[in-house]
């Protein structure tokens, strides 16, 4: 048995034995998934509720726009009570040829939707009537756009950001844990070079990466989440491989700065958490202000967010790999250079 | 074994300042192939620092340091699979098993991993193979550590207080691991605060104190090289102080609340002639050790 590869099985072996680096390197993140995605689940296909007083060609064309969902009310009055109580944006009463539309002021995205919708039908109707031909003719086609739904942009958002998690803390707990226990100073005296360690250490780092890939993505693929791969899922690889190194890099840095395991895992956490949400983790990172989206450019995250999404879910490809990888490879060279240069052997 | 014998281990005159520190301050020893030797002394002694340098994990300010005919720094691969190294803490895998350790310290050396299954053996853990690192007890720790570093089958092995922290049987059963080591022919140095025990192992003992060795010979020759008076020691009221006083050999007798401790060089008449008056009852001998050898040194009494 190699040194290589008996070390990468003794620090498998701590790692599956370890509940609590399992629960923050698996759990944790997937729990952020299930969380997210169910409670943004339905968000984008939910249809507007309104309330409905009589019957007519009027409702059940709204019905079938597919946008409107109706609850029928006998009488005005409790139609109108829904409203006023803001359990409903709208309530639209037909008596006749009248269409009467009572909507609540204080929701205005939805008065705006409501009233859009039954105008359009209304008027659709009196050109019917009329017997006039319509001169022009709407057509719609959906494309996929930037703005994804939400289990889209949290899948690719919560792997990268556990792919930070495992690779930022298993580095630094690591070397803070081996230089404390002088488990470093041991291997320094044996004759195996600290490249053979290191390899060692990062690919162990890769493997768990690879792992929480195929966990996440199989979680969100799952019927109740709904996560649609697009274009060349396997391009993620390479940037799964590039994050690691990237955060490894920084839990290296991480490591030759804290003494004691609390202190690694509290920087580990000061530096993670911020990144995570600059970065695109939980929200896309293109509804924040222009200005923040210039700063989150600093963040290695940042990087592998955008490449993750590119990839999984907006159907690029391999062309959208080259900046995200560029910068990943980037940071690992050269966070990784002050790393060892302040690497110490021992406190 | 080579032919010609070179020792296994010489220090010249190392020395280690930490500001104004001087934690090694001129240390010089060399060890013959085969022994035991041991580096003894207070807390704070600079026992463990003169070892680190002497091991190559520590860079001297000044001095030489050849081991097995070897410069032990910068670091020398080619030397390192011949020593043997057990660290103060004891470093451990995280969430191993003894044999895991074992086998995985082994492979760093390129040892096969049957090899970890004799090392427990020999250290008595074959019962706790199966045991993770964190489940064992102080002294079984303590021989999993010993047996890593010998995993190797190195020449040279140091130990860095192996038997610090343990409980007296604890100790006792470590006492039998080094010597079975030492027995397989190798060369052993390792430091502790206990001179009892460094007086029972070691073939020859350096005494430091303040990052100076203050004297370096086998025990027994240190012992007797102080010409200490053996102590004998009778419960109080068998025999007046004058009495004691009177008999042949005693150099002096004092009394305190329990006992009447008679100070002689020559023992034996001295214990026949108590004999003879029939006042034995309770009597205690203590000869001079290496605490007695300390305390001539430095003036002061050893505390560990």
């Amino acid at each position: 048995m190699t040194a290589f590869r008996s070390l990468s099985a003794a620090m498998i072996k701590g790692f599956l034995r370890d509940k609590m680096t399992l629960f923050f390197v698996f759990l944790f993140p997937l729990m952020f998934l299930v969380v997210f995605g169910l409670l943004l689940g339905d968000s984008g296909s939910d249809k507007t509720k309104i309330a409905a007083v009589g019957d007519g060609p009027v409702l059940t064309t709204l019905e079938q726009t597919g946008a409107i969902e109706l609850e029928k009310h006998g009488d005005v009055a409790s139609a109108r009570q829904k409203v006023d109580d803001g359990d409903l944006p709208a309530a639209v009463v037909v008596s006749g040829d009248r269409v009467e539309l009572i909507y609540a002021a204080s929701d205005q995205v939805a008065a705006g939707t409501v009233l859009g919708i039954v105008s359009g039908v209304v008027d659709k109707i009196n050109l019917g009537a009329a017997n006039v031909a319509p001169r022009f003719t709407l057509e719609t086609k959906s494309v996929e756009d930037a703005s994804l739904k939400p289990i889209q942009y949290l899948t690719p958002g919560i792997l990268s950001w556990a792919i930070s998690i495992s690779g930022v803390f298993g580095a630094a707990l690591t070397m803070v844990s081996w230089r404390k226990k002088q488990v470093l100073r041991r291997i320094r005296l044996a004759p195996v070079s600290t490249t053979t360690v290191l390899t060692s250490r990062v690919l162990v780092s890769i493997g768990t990466a690879v792992a929480q890939g195929v966990a996440f993505v199989a979680v969100a693929l799952l019927p109740v989440f709904g996560l649609k791969l697009t274009g060349q899922w396997y391009l993620a690889l390479p940037l799964l491989v590039l994050g690691t190194t990237a955060f490894f890099a920084v839990g290296m840095l991480v490591g030759a700065f804290c003494k004691t395991e609390e202190a690694a895992s509290g920087a580990a956490n000061i530096i993670i958490m911020p990144m995570a949400f600059l970065s695109g983790t939980f929200f896309p990172v293109e509804n924040a202000p222009p200005w923040l989206q210039t700063v989150s450019n600093v963040f290695p995250l940042r990087h592998m967010n955008d490449g993750m999404l590119d990839v999984l879910v907006r159907g690029k490809g391999v062309e959208a790999l080259l900046v995200p990888s560029a910068v990943l490879i980037a940071f690992t060279l050269v966070v990784g250079f002050i790393a060892a240069r302040i690497f110490r052997w021992e406190d | 074994m080579t032919g010609a014998r070179i020792p296994a281990v010489v220090v010249a005159d190392i020395r280690k300042s930490y500001g104004e520190l001087k934690a090694v301050d001129g240390v010089s020893f060399t060890v013959a192939e085969g022994e035991f030797f041991g580096i003894l002394g207070p807390n704070g002694a600079g026992k463990t620092t003169t070892l680190e340098i002497v091991e190559g994990l520590r860079k001297p300010d000044g001095g030489q340091v050849t081991l097995l005919g070897e410069q032990p720094w910068p670091r020398n691969p080619k030397l390192l699979p011949r020593i043997g190294v057990q660290l103060q803490a004891s470093s451990f895998f995280e969430k191993l098993t003894a044999r895991e350790q074992l086998q995985t310290f082994g492979s760093l050396y390129g040892v096969s991993r049957r090899k970890a299954d004799e090392m427990l053996e020999l250290v008595g853990l074959t019962d706790k193979a199966d045991v993770q690192e964190n489940k064992l007890s102080g002294g079984q720790r303590q021989r999993l550590s010993i047996a890593c570093a010998l995993v190797h089958d190195p020449d040279l092995v140091f130990l860095d207080e192996p038997t610090a922290a343990l409980d007296p049987q604890a100790r006792r059963n470590l006492w039998d691991v080094l010597r079975a080591i030492q027995a397989r022919g190798k060369t052993i140095v390792y430091t502790t605060h206990y001179l009892d025990e460094a007086e029972i192992l070691c073939d020859r003992v350096a005494i430091m104190d303040r990052g100076r060795i203050l004297a370096m010979d086998a025990p027994a020759t240190l012992v007797r090289g102080l010409d200490a008076p053996t102590h004998v020691v009778l419960q109080k009221g068998l025999l007046t102080r004058e009495a004691a006083r009177g008999i042949t050999g005693v150099d002096d007798a004092q009394e305190d609340e329990v006992s009447l401790t008679i100070s002689t060089r020559k023992p034996a008449p001295v214990l026949s002639a108590l004999a003879e008056r029939g006042t034995l009852d309770g009597l205690q001998v203590r000869t001079a050790t290496l605490e007695d050898v300390f305390l001539d040194l430095t003036g002061r009494e050893y505390r560990a």
